[in-house]
């Protein structure tokens, strides 16, 4: 008992001459069916060179173009042809040209040998299947396709269109299960035969002629009529990318597909020479009896799927340039934007950096450079501090930052002095992690030198930036984390607000904050408001701060860096 | 895009090629060996201007690639390259004096070449100072991309222009033909580059790299773009606009995805800046024939006088196609 092979061929005919060969080689006689485009010189010289194998037989030639009929009639007639001629055939496997015996061809004759009875053929019924081109499952089976899908696409989509619209639907023969699988199977000459001698094989015919890709359903549908034990796979390892196209096998493959241990692989490359040359060489003696395994192939190929389809979170560039919304992650990782905070604390970022370990920057929008952290002129990816270059395109710079310091979590200062353009993206950003203290612009002028005057028009001019940029954070279709105190707020308890938010960096151990940030001496800061009130500038940002030095603010006086008990 | 836009698109298209039809008139052939030409050749355009130097290297480079025929227009070059391309068994090579300039910076000659020559085949179209990378380029032939693209029905393939320096002033090391230029230039700037679109021709414009750090820190808006899109199935019908930043039909710069997922995409390696760079960029200024008033080149000269070390503490040292790869410069898009 063997193998038959039935080999359906259009393109490449020398290598489907050396694996013909092959096959024989192994004693598996073949049918081979050449594309009717192949003209007929060239056929006549691929016949010609197979005359010498008593055991290659060629069979009527169809026309076969992608999910048309011509395919499962040039498989009917190879198959019979093979039943016919070949007594000693017990399962008829069918190929394409471009598929490669991986495995020894004995290998492949004894594992059939031992299961004479299993058809292997991938068959699942239409609801239960993701992997349908153009959406269209069941409707394969109760639409009619009068036009190519390849050719006049848009004739095809209108046509799908008006059928779905008018309710019209095909009856499926009675008795049958639309099932749809890889076209490549194995079946037994019971199962088979079964199927090309129905007496209602005609009926069946007409019915498929005018399905959808009937390659993929016919043989698939009826075995399940006749098959006693269906294994529902594929003994040809092919995978498919997302157009449903299959994915292609190169020389750099090879260490891949020995490990795989599947009996015949598609689509080789015809160029491929190294794996023709590998897989088509004498066997040398060990046999091996493992199941094909072909995980790895499989992970390989769903992560350039994956690739093709989502890409890598964060990432701006020549191929991919996700419109609004289609980002998968607007930046590569999650950041914290600090607003107020270095104002109120005097040595903010240091202790930012020791207690969570992360990289902090000063502000990396300011107005004269983008302050890197260490004062660096220039950061991961030969990222410029130039403040020109910076604002061309601000939301190119902040991702380029997080794209190129991936696996580093990133912290910087932002302030009402800042590139404003920056935050809307920030904003709609599920990574950015956005802390307010509002009003805390106010510390450094408090602390200034400057003319009273100059301060008021600086201060107006800040909480007027400031309360646009809250307005921003508070719109509804913000996705970033965001937090908002006021600065009388913020005093009154700060460990706390700090502690929530050093722990959702979650960068070191979850231990409690050992040591606080030093708070400015505020000392006259509420004095300072109400001079500002008394000139006619309302500053309402930062909260109510009572006038006279009162005993929260000598308590802040007196208070050292302090400790919280673990 | 309305019916009207699209019309205009296609006038422009059609100027663009009676353009080139009339430059034909620049080109004088030296060596036209365009019958060996087979179907399904690769083809390779290019204009040149005294670059025997970098000539040995470029054709070695594009050969073991799989490249099966080479189209050069040779812009009155006084180095001897023209022979010496003239000799070469599988380069056909054309001769001007006409000015560069006019000929839109070569873009109307190669138009005019591709158009009588290349129909139906696919071509690269780069300068002598390209060098292009593709996925798996390392262990697949050119051919086993462009037989993807064409399983794909895939009509164009991006490769980002990536400036290559060397580490210290660039007259350290010289150069001299047939060596490899990576061995110098071999470092680059992995991630600053900013992308926006051109909302006509829908390509993607990019800037950034050691160019716009260095030369164009103060007028970034005016830094060279890196976009392009070398490889194309060639139709007679098709246009190269600006260099080979853009095309007509404006389906072909759809060359990146804008739902999130990746396309495959290559790179090609920009090593302007060897030892003969300063030389070069000094006659360029005098001959003022190149883009935006030669802006480039003055902004080059200004700078080069001074200092011109582009290596900075950041700076990558070029490994391969991979590292490229994984630093999102280029991708593998569904191809694996």
């Amino acid at each position: 008992m063997t193998v038959g092979i039935v080999m359906l061929v259009h393109t490449a005919l020398n290598r489907a001459e050396e694996v013909a060969r092959h096959w024989t080689r192994g004693g598996c006689p073949v049918v081979i069916h050449v594309d009717r485009i192949v003209p007929k010189p060239a056929f006549d010289a691929f016949v010609e060179s197979l005359s010498d194998c008593p055991s290659i037989l060629f069979s009527r030639r169809h026309r076969c173009e992608w999910g048309t009929w011509g395919l499962v009639a040039a498989s009917q007639d190879a198959a019979e042809l093979m039943l016919n001629r070949f007594e000693e055939v017990r399962h008829v496997y069918l190929a394409s040209g471009a598929c490669l015996p991986l495995r020894p061809v004995e290998e492949l004759v004894e594992y059939l040998a031992m299961r004479p009875r299993t058809d292997f053929i991938e068959s699942a019924t239409t609801a239960d299947v993701p992997w349908t081109v153009g959406g269209l499952d069941h409707e394969r089976f109760t639409m009619y396709f009068p036009f190519s899908w390849r050719k006049h696409r848009y004739l095809f989509d209108r046509f799908v269109e008006f059928q779905r619209q008018i309710g019209f639907r095909r009856r499926v023969p009675k008795g049958l299960v639309p099932h749809m699988g890889s076209q490549w199977w194995c079946l037994t000459r019971q199962t088979l035969s079964a199927i090309l001698q129905d007496p209602d094989r005609p009926k069946y015919d007409r019915y498929f002629r005018r399905v959808w890709i009937p390659d993929e359903s016919y043989f698939q549908t009826l075995s399940r009529l006749y098959s006693t034990n269906i294994e529902s796979r594929s003994l040809t390892l092919s995978k498919f990318d997302f157009q449903g196209k299959p994915h292609i096998f190169y020389d750099d493959h090879l260490q891949l597909l020995r490990r795989s241990d599947c009996f015949v692989a598609r689509k080789i490359w015809p160029h491929a020479g190294r794996l023709y040359d590998a897989f088509l060489s004498e066997p040398n003696g060990t046999t091996s009896r493992q199941e094909p395994n072909p995980g790895k192939i499989d992970r390989i190929f769903a992560k350039a799927v994956d690739r093709r389809t989502r890409g890598r979170a964060g990432l701006y560039m020549q191929s991919r340039f996700p419109n609004l919304g289609w980002e998968n992650g607007v930046t590569a990782g999650k950041y914290s934007v600090f607003q107020g905070f270095s104002e109120l604390f005097q040595d903010f970022e240091s202790w930012l950096a020791r207690a969570t370990g992360a990289q902090v920057h000063g502000h990396l929008f300011g107005p004269e450079r983008a302050e890197f952290a260490g004062g660096q002129s220039v950061l991961n990816g030969a990222l410029s501090d130039n403040a020109a270059l910076r604002d061309y395109n601000p939301k190119a710079f902040l991702t380029n930052l997080l794209w190129n310091t991936r696996g580093e979590r990133q912290c910087f200062q932002y302030g009402p002095h800042d590139n404003p353009k920056v935050l809307w993206d920030m904003s709609r950003d599920p990574n950015a992690q956005i802390s307010v203290i509002s009003g805390a612009w106010a510390v450094p002028l408090f602390k200034s030198n400057a003319n009273f005057a100059d301060i008021r028009t600086e201060a107006a001019a800040l909480q007027k930036i400031e309360n646009s940029m809250l307005d921003t954070l508070r719109s509804p279709d913000v996705k970033a984390r965001i937090r908002i105190w006021s600065m009388a707020e913020f005093i009154e308890a700060p460990m706390e607000p700090l502690q929530v938010i050093i722990d959702e960096i979650g960068q070191k151990s979850l231990r409690r904050l050992a040591e606080a940030p030093r708070l400015e001496d505020l000392a006259g800061f509420g004095q300072f408001l109400q001079n500002l009130k008394n000139q006619g500038m309302h500053p309402y940002l930062m909260g109510d701060f009572p006038v006279d030095p009162g005993p929260r603010a000598a308590q802040s006086q007196r208070r050292k860096p302090y400790l919280v008990k673990h | 895009m309305g019916a009207w836009q699209s019309y205009r698109l296609r006038l422009r298209r059609r100027r663009w090629r009676i353009r080139a039809f009339r430059k034909r008139r620049d080109l004088r052939p030296v060596a036209n060996r365009t019958a060996d030409i087979r179907p399904g050749d690769i083809l390779l355009f290019s204009t040149q201007r005294n670059e025997g130097v970098r000539l040995p290297w470029f054709l070695k480079y594009y050969r073991e690639m799989g490249v099966n025929h080479f189209f050069f227009v040779d812009n009155d070059s006084a180095d001897g390259s023209l022979d010496y391309l003239a000799r070469q068994p599988d380069v056909s090579v054309w001769t001007t004096r006409a000015s560069y300039k006019r000929a839109r910076f070569g873009v109307d000659w190669l138009n005019w070449l591709s158009m009588k020559y290349a129909h139906g085949h696919w071509i690269l179209t780069v300068d002598p100072d390209e060098l292009f990378l593709y996925p798996f380029c390392d262990t697949r032939p050119l051919r086993a991309l462009t037989d993807w693209l064409d399983a794909s029905s895939i009509k164009s393939f991006s490769a980002m222009l990536l400036d290559m320096y060397p580490k210290g002033r660039l007259d350290q090391q010289p150069y001299s033909a047939g060596q490899d230029p990576l061995e110098i230039a071999s470092w680059f700037d992995a991630g600053n580059y900013t992308i926006s679109r051109n909302g006509q021709l829908g390509n993607l414009w990019i800037q950034g790299g050691p160019r716009a750090r260095v030369f164009f820190a103060d007028d970034p808006a005016k830094a060279p773009a890196l976009n392009k899109i070398p490889l194309v199935k060639w139709d007679r019908r098709y246009a190269y606009v600006s260099s080979t930043h853009n095309l007509l039909p404006r389906g072909l710069n759809q060359v990146y995805d804008e739902w999130g997922g990746e396309k495959a995409s290559g790179i090609l390696l920009h090593t302007k800046f060897l030892s003969t760079f300063a030389e070069k960029a000094e006659e360029e200024l005098t001959r003022k024939q190149h883009y935006g008033a030669s802006r480039e080149y003055t902004a080059y000269a200004e700078a080069v006088r001074d200092n011109p070390d582009l290596w900075c503490k950041w700076s990558e040292k070029y490994i391969n196609w991979r590292q490229l790869e994984i630093l999102g410069l280029m991708s593998k898009g569904n191809w694996a």
